[in-house]
């Protein structure tokens, strides 16, 4: 298993905690340039005549994005293979802000033509939403302006690889899985996706940046002889990232694959959990879930102002001026913060979508609320708060837009649960203070009201807890929490030796619905006396 | 006309691709969209876009070593790529013994499911139709949020064995939220369509209003288990998740609830209440199911569920050559029937109850039973002596369709829905109003 690897990159995030304004990206390759170096002309030519048609039809300001996405996806089942995919897809899409108001479109053909015609349907479009304006949209300052280049930190090229090498992989590991007894099915995957973002805006910002990401797992499924029962287990600790092939290999999925098949078959006779109240102990592997769910979305503050109501909905955050400052999200030993440097994170960049430079951020200080997620339309909404703790009123760089053909808002940086601030508390400490308790381990079930109060989530494995031990394994556990409670029921939590960054490829916002990679760093951490249900019902 | 690939230009890019294939058989999707949406918030328009765009996919077969591969540029070096690198994929790939060979020529039924007024939706209409609803939320001060998106689309199919299929559509989906400014009540509406003219954004628009000013400062009653009276939405919500399930392959292998404990499926038995039934049809003009599948199989109308039993599973072709039978398509669009009652009358018959607008975060908790968690949102009330006597706070529920669909005292009449929690483009669900006994609801949540 590959957490030291992991706990390596996320002490990395935690050194800089703390250094705001300080971008210090030691392991991605940021290099800003100066404008006219003259490389990419043809990209150079397509987005001056995009920005020129743009500001011709009546724009004040305008942005274009220009992607080509390169995607590779290789899945199996047992000893076949059920797909192999390869994608190599481009195009761009326009921005306008016309008196205040957002215009947007986007084609697949890139051709000077159609950029300049497209620049014009974005305009129109901004200009007959204006007719309902109320408020203009304004936008936060940029404290960089320039040509820059980023990479992300790749030692493998993953589209190198030859393809029988991927397909064996994966289905030596389907085979190590079923090799264990009671294992009925197993199914593997791995995918890859290279995008090149380049990025220019009228307000003199040009940006041509490289991200890659990786992900894969196996899925294991043990069935009860009789048919009663059946139980899955997808590679636990196994979390998508930012960088090449090796997560492929570092992830040894062929000499894993016993053990989750093991604990898959060991499911089915595991106890079911009996409903009540119990401490938890939750890994890193389960936790960065619920603070995505608990933390990470209630803090976006488009959804805080309405603009999300309509589906991903709002926050228990309302207003932010009677929040910032003053709420106890947890105890003091709590700290959240915001970044995008972490190297290998999926959220990991050099210039967000707007082409602004992230900064690190803390959300959470010492157990209270104490700044929010923004963009440059968003940023100004904060003035006030900014103005009274002596900030610059400047996004923090949180704009993203899942390909050309939509446009970008504000997607969640890394959010990290920083470790203990004083010692590094172990696991074991964490567990000999429970005398009733669950630990709970990878992912499961997960689902959390659209003002982020009331959650439930399930895990992988569960593991009963009596008298500061593990005693056995559990199934069929849910917890419910209502948020404010949950974080101040944590009592304790862990040191950098139990940090881990996990994450996902498909996290949903925005209309129309656009996925976006996320990555959540955190230790081990300890809530007393949580809800646990039953979900094994059967009638 | 929109600006998606014509028939003509289609047929001409697939057999274009398929003249440089050399693998021993080859596949050709062609999909190619206009969409245009617009979002609103705080009573004016907050986002909008407007996007064009194709994809072909080459599938190569070298004996049963398959694989694919995606463009979106259609000059002739780029369709030569394309065809390349899925051949040379298929040839490092093992053999697939379940790869079933592509199709030759087959019969479509004739269905006309393109709209012009879909189609040649502009930014300007899209706006008017908006306005319908921010006006009347600002007029009362209340504070109107929503999404109006729509999409002209062709498909193509097109094999090396002389298939090609072609068909056209339109989609439109529109819901809105609207919540009162002191944000203590909350209001849902939404619908989708095929034709745009079909949707009456004004009268969306007044149901939110009314659910937002009714839905004010909700009182907490306990969760557990209630007879509820479910809008249309909660109900297709409840009911897609069963559908989305009905894999013949996993029934047959034991991991799913249509599994026989013992051996084989529930097909044949009852296993929902008598009055359910359910069908796709992509001639009914009201479902307009997907006329072909990827690899060109046409879809047939198929009953899926008939007075409360189980009379098809969805059987892939090679599942199907497996078990003897003939593969089904995927139920790419669904209606269920209903009944004569009306949501008033289940209020009426009602002496304490719960009245549902919305589900939201639906997510699965275990499969053996088709046990899904999720919450109310957006306008949620009791029902007490046959009237709706005030709205309550929000829930938690853990439920399966499958126990709800056993539970059903009354139904109305089926209506079309908009089914994806995201409000985006989905294929026709059309579900009846439901008055359903014993619905659990295992906590409560603050959120409104």
């Amino acid at each position: 298993m590959k957490r030291r690897e992991f706990v390596r990159h996320g002490v990395v995030a935690t050194a800089g905690l703390g250094i705001a304004g300080n971008t210090n990206l030691a392991h991605g390759i940021l290099v800003p340039t100066t404008i006219g170096r003259g490389i990419e002309q043809d990209r150079d030519s397509l987005a001056m005549a995009a920005l020129n048609a743009a500001q011709m039809a009546g724009a004040d300001y305008a942005d274009i994005r220009i992607n080509t996405n390169r995607r590779q996806f290789v899945s199996t089942r047992e000893a076949i293979v059920a797909g192999v995919q390869d994608s190599e897809t481009s195009g761009f899409g326009i921005r306008v802000l016309v008196d205040g108001t957002w215009g947007f479109a986007a084609s697949r053909d890139i051709s000077m033509d159609e950029v300049a015609r497209v620049a014009r349907v974005a305009v129109a479009q901004g200009r007959a939403n204006r007719a309902a304006q109320l408020r203009p949209v304004e936008l936060a300052p940029l404290d960089w302006t320039g040509r820059g280049e980023w990479r992300s930190p790749v030692e493998v090229e993953p589209f190198d690889i030859p393809i029988e090498d991927k397909v064996a992989l994966l289905l030596d590991a389907n085979a190590a899985a079923m090799a264990v007894s009671g294992v009925a099915f197993a199914r593997s995957n791995m995918s890859f996706l290279r995008e090149e973002k380049f990025f220019a805006s009228t307000d003199g910002v040009i940006t041509d940046q490289t991200v890659y990401k990786a992900a894969g797992g196996v899925n294991i499924t043990a069935v009860a002889p009789d048919r009663s029962d059946f139980q899955s287990i997808s590679s636990i600790d196994v979390m998508p990232k930012g960088i090449g092939y090796e997560h492929i290999t570092d992830s040894d999925f062929v000499g894993n694959a016993p053990t989750w098949a093991e604990q898959a078959v060991q499911k089915l006779s595991a106890k079911p959990v009996q409903p009540g109240r119990y401490d938890l102990v939750l890994r890193p592997s389960h936790l960065w879930l619920t603070i995505h769910e608990a933390i990470a979305h209630p803090t976006e503050l488009d959804r805080i102002m309405g603009f999300e109501a309509n589906y991903a909905g709002t926050s228990f955050i309302s207003s932010p001026e009677e929040f910032l400052g003053s709420f106890r999200y947890g105890p003091e030993i709590m700290n959240i913060q915001g970044e995008r440097i972490t190297p290998g994170a999926l959220s990991t960049i050099g210039w967000d979508d707007e082409g602004v430079r992230p900064d690190e951020y803390l959300i959470v200080k010492d157990g209270i609320l104490n700044d929010l997620q923004t963009t440059r339309e968003q940023a100004p909404w904060l003035s006030d708060w900014y103005g009274s703790q002596g900030k610059p009123v400047r996004s923090h760089g949180n704009s993203y837009g899942q390909s050309w053909d939509v446009t970008q808002f504000q997607r969640m940086p890394n959010i990290n649960l920083l470790p203990h601030p004083e010692r590094d508390v172990s696991e074991e400490e964490l567990i000999e203070g429970v005398e009733n308790g669950i630990l709970i381990d990878g992912d499961g079930s997960f689902s959390i009201d659209q003002q982020r109060y009331n959650a439930q989530f399930g895990g992988q494995v569960f593991y009963e807890i009596k008298n500061g031990e593990i005693t056995g394994m559990l199934k069929d556990v849910a917890y419910q929490i209502r948020t404010p409670e949950f974080w101040n029921a944590m009592d304790l939590i862990g040191g950098e030796s139990t940090y881990f960054m996990g994450g996902s490829m498909g996290d949903g916002k925005g209309q129309p619905a656009q996925s976006n990679s996320i990555s959540h760093g955190c230790p081990t951490t300890r809530h007393r006396d949580i809800t646990v249900i039953n979900t094994g019902r059967r009638a | 006309m929109a600006n998606f690939i014509s028939r003509e230009e289609a047929q001409r890019i697939t057999e274009r691709a398929l003249s440089f294939s050399r693998a021993d058989q080859a596949r050709a999707n062609l999909n190619s969209t206009e969409t245009g949406n617009t979002r609103f918030a705080q009573n004016q328009m907050s986002t909008s876009g407007d996007a064009t765009n194709a994809t072909l996919t080459v599938t190569s077969a070298l004996g049963t070593k398959v694989a694919s591969a995606t463009t979106n540029i259609f000059t002739d070096d780029a369709l030569r790529r394309v065809v390349d690198t899925s051949e040379q994929l298929a040839r490092l790939v093992p053999e697939n013994e379940e790869y079933m060979g592509e199709l030759g020529p087959q019969t479509y039924p004739d269905a006309d499911q393109y709209f012009e007024s879909t189609g040649e939706l502009a930014p300007e209409r899209r706006a008017q139709a908006i306005a319908a609803v921010t006006e009347q939320a600002a007029s009362r001060n209340l504070i109107s949020t929503g999404f109006l998106i729509h999409q002209a689309a062709s498909n193509a199919v097109a094999t090396s064995n002389g298939l090609f299929a072609y068909t056209t559509n339109t989609r439109v989906n529109f819901t809105t939220t609207v919540r009162t400014a002191d944000g203590t009540g909350s209001g849902w509406a939404g619908t989708s369509a095929h034709d745009f003219d079909d949707l009456d954004t004004a009268a969306l628009g007044a149901t939110a209003v009314e659910k937002a000013m009714r839905s004010a400062n909700p009182r907490a009653v306990e969760p557990g288990r209630w007879t509820v009276i479910m809008e249309p939405t909660t109900v297709g919500n409840m009911v897609n998740l069963m559908v989305n399930q009905m894999s013949a392959r996993n029934a047959d292998e034991g991991r799913s609830f249509f599994s026989q404990p013992g051996g084989g499926t529930k097909l044949g038995q009852q296993f929902v209440d008598s009055r359910v039934n359910i069908r796709s049809d992509p001639r009914d003009p009201r479902i307009l199911s997907s006329l072909f599948d990827g690899s060109g199989l046409p879809n047939q109308p198929m009953t899926w569920v008939e007075n409360g039993e189980l009379r098809n599973l969805n059987y892939s072709r090679y599942w199907a050559d497996k078990q003897g039978v003939q593969p089904t398509g995927f139920p790419s669009g669904w209606a269920m029937d209903g009944g004569d009652s009306t949501i008033e009358d289940m209020i009426r018959s009602t002496e304490r109850g719960l009245l549902l607008t919305r589900f939201w975060y639906i997510r699965g908790v275990d499969p053996r039973t088709i046990l899904y968690t999720g919450l109310t949102r957006d306008s949620t009330f009791l029902v007490e002596n046959g009237e709706i006597s005030h709205p309550v706070k929000n829930f938690r529920w853990n439920e399966s369709p499958i126990f709800m669909l056993n539970n059903i005292e009354m139904m109305g009449a089926p209506v079309r829905i908009s089914s994806g929690e995201s409000s985006g483009l989905t294929n026709t669900v059309i579900v009846p109003p439901l008055k359903v006994r014993d619905f659990t609801f295992t906590s409560l949540s603050d959120a409104i």
